[in-house]
């Protein structure tokens, strides 16, 4: 019986990366874990999954779950955490985990914590870090009960290695007429892109209210990505303001990125936004004004017009 | 301190413009918390980060006031949980739609269509009622409070419960042992142009 269940991300038949950093938290907790997928049509992604030192993939595989409703899933996660009696559930944080994961904690009875950075243990049992207040604290956290669930923050933990000898994939059954009927998925916005995604991007650029509006933004912030091969990121602001879509959102209630370059345009430096830019290596800021707080982060920061700059920091990195 | 606060958007019983074609909404305010559950379940909030049983006082009250929708907060911004409301739906093996930007409720109130955002963009789903609706930042702009409104707020009761008197025994099973303030970036330099980021960026940094 494994200790730990992994929940694994997946979309358009492509394993989401960062959620399988989860795995990575799933191995320092020692013991042994198994890994979950849900949806419809899973053969591609369960094979995809078997060299991550797991013991198992456990496929939930049905049409009853070819989209992602959170009542139907965390009624799945459930059974499958008591059957193949789990100790932790856990799963990379994210809009899909955080929807599902807190209600399966409900189910299961077990208490829940979320966005987990590291672990320490003390006293022979394992205590929980995780950001509060917009990241400006952490709290330790320890938790009892036979289960808990986690949500873990991609950013601080590694990709995992893919070097194990493959582990068995092992199908879940469950009776898809019982599920919940209460929610009927509608639509989704399936926007195409061949910029890398945000939250694996290298090179992050991103732009505030000064950017004015759509096309402004999308010239200026997604031609200096577009110029350093990068994803193009948004305050709270700029997406308020309808100049970019909310999945560009990053900060406290957006996304978290920790990439090797960010660069900030026209961004005064919310604690909100900082939040969620804190771990780059690399910060670059550019602002008009001088006592803009994101100054005080950023690794470089270049004061003065982005209107004017970015048109020639677009063309200096193209002439090299 | 926290505060919970379910509470109920009622139309506006002083406002005596919601006749005729020109009204297609009525308007709405906010009922001043006509219940809360407070003492014991804040005292073990501020002792640790118990969100479960955040949930299951709400349920019993929810179970009390039979409310066809509830709306709250995705996340509390000092804890930054995000599990309230999730777990609530579960409690009580209703629909729930999360991180949501707009409710529009159909079939004569059975049911909310509901748009989330998501990692990848907007979603939209429908939820049969009752359901566990959990509010993003653009479902809307907060007004203020208005004067005459905060007079009148003064002069209604609130009903104050104990645990024991919602039938609710608590045991937290989330402890916080301790805080700890993050290390602080080191400060970075300033340059003076572009030509000194980018040799900058690319010798001192190698990062491009």
């Amino acid at each position: 019986m494994a200790e730990s269940l992994v929940l694994i991300e997946h979309h358009r038949q492509q394993v989401k990366r960062p959620s399988l950093h989860a795995i990575t938290l799933a191995r320092k907790l020692g013991g042994e874990y198994a890994l979950l997928v849900l949806g419809h049509r899973l053969d591609g992604i369960a094979a995809s999954l078997v060299s991550y030192g797991a013991c198992a993939v456990v496929v939930a595989d049905d049409p009853a779950l070819a989209k992602p409703l959170a009542d139907r899933y965390a009624t799945v996660i459930a059974e499958a955490a008591r059957k193949r009696g789990a100790k932790t559930i856990l799963g990379t944080s994210s809009t899909f985990s955080k929807d599902v994961l807190p209600r399966a904690a409900a189910l299961l009875d077990a208490p829940m914590v979320t966005d987990v950075v590291a672990i320490e243990e003390m006293d022979g049992s394992i205590s929980y870090r995780r950001p509060i207040n917009a990241g400006s604290m952490f709290a330790i956290v320890k938790v009892e009960g036979d289960r808990r669930v986690l949500t873990v923050r991609g950013t601080a933990f590694e990709a995992p290695a893919a070097d194990a000898a493959p582990c068995p994939i092992k199908r879940f059954d469950f009776d898809a007429a019982s599920l919940p009927n209460g929610t009927q998925f509608i639509s989704r916005e399936e926007r195409k892109s061949d910029r890398p995604d945000l939250t694996e991007a290298r090179v992050v650029v991103s732009g505030g209210r000064p950017l004015k509006d759509k096309e402004t933004f999308e010239r200026l912030v997604g031609g200096l990505a577009d110029a350093l091969g990068g994803a193009i990121g948004a305050t709270r602001a700029a997406v308020d303001a309808g100049m970019a879509p909310n999945d560009y959102q990053i900060g406290q209630t957006g996304k978290v990125v920790a990439p090797e370059l960010y660069i900030a345009l026209g961004i005064s430096g919310a604690i909100q936004h900082l939040a969620g830019i804190k771990d780059s290596r690399i910060i670059v800021a550019i602002n008009k004004d001088p006592d803009a707080p994101i100054f005080q982060m950023a690794t470089y920061g270049l004061v003065g017009d982005l209107h004017r700059i970015v048109p020639q920091l677009i063309e200096s990195i193209r002439r090299a | 301190m926290k505060i919970l606060v379910p509470f109920k958007s009622v139309p506006d019983p002083n406002d005596a413009t919601v006749v005729g074609a020109a009204a297609s909404t009525p308007k709405s305010v906010i009922n001043p918390f006509d219940e809360i559950a407070i003492e014991e379940a804040l005292r073990i909030r501020e002792r640790g980060e118990a969100t479960e049983i955040v949930a299951r006082i709400l349920r019993v009250l929810i179970e009390k006031e039979a409310p066809h929708v509830v709306i709250m907060g995705k996340q509390a911004v000092d804890d930054d949980s995000n599990q309230v409301g999730q777990m609530l739906a579960g409690l009580l093996r209703w629909p729930q739609a999360t991180f949501v930007s707009k409710i529009e409720f159909l079939g004569n109130k059975t049911r909310a269509r509901c748009t989330r955002e998501t990692d990848a963009g907007l979603e939209v789903i429908e939820i049969k009622l009752p359901a566990i609706i959990t509010t993003d930042l653009r479902l809307n702009e907060p007004r203020y409070v208005s004067l005459p409104g905060l007079m009148k707020a003064r002069r209604k009761s609130i009903e104050v419960l104990t645990c024991d008197q919602l039938g609710v025994t608590v045991r937290p099973l989330t402890t916080v042992i301790s805080t700890a303030r993050p290390p602080k970036r080191a400060a970075g330099t300033r340059v003076e142009s572009v030509e000194e980021l980018v040799t900058k960026l690319r010798q001192e940094a190698k990062v491009l």
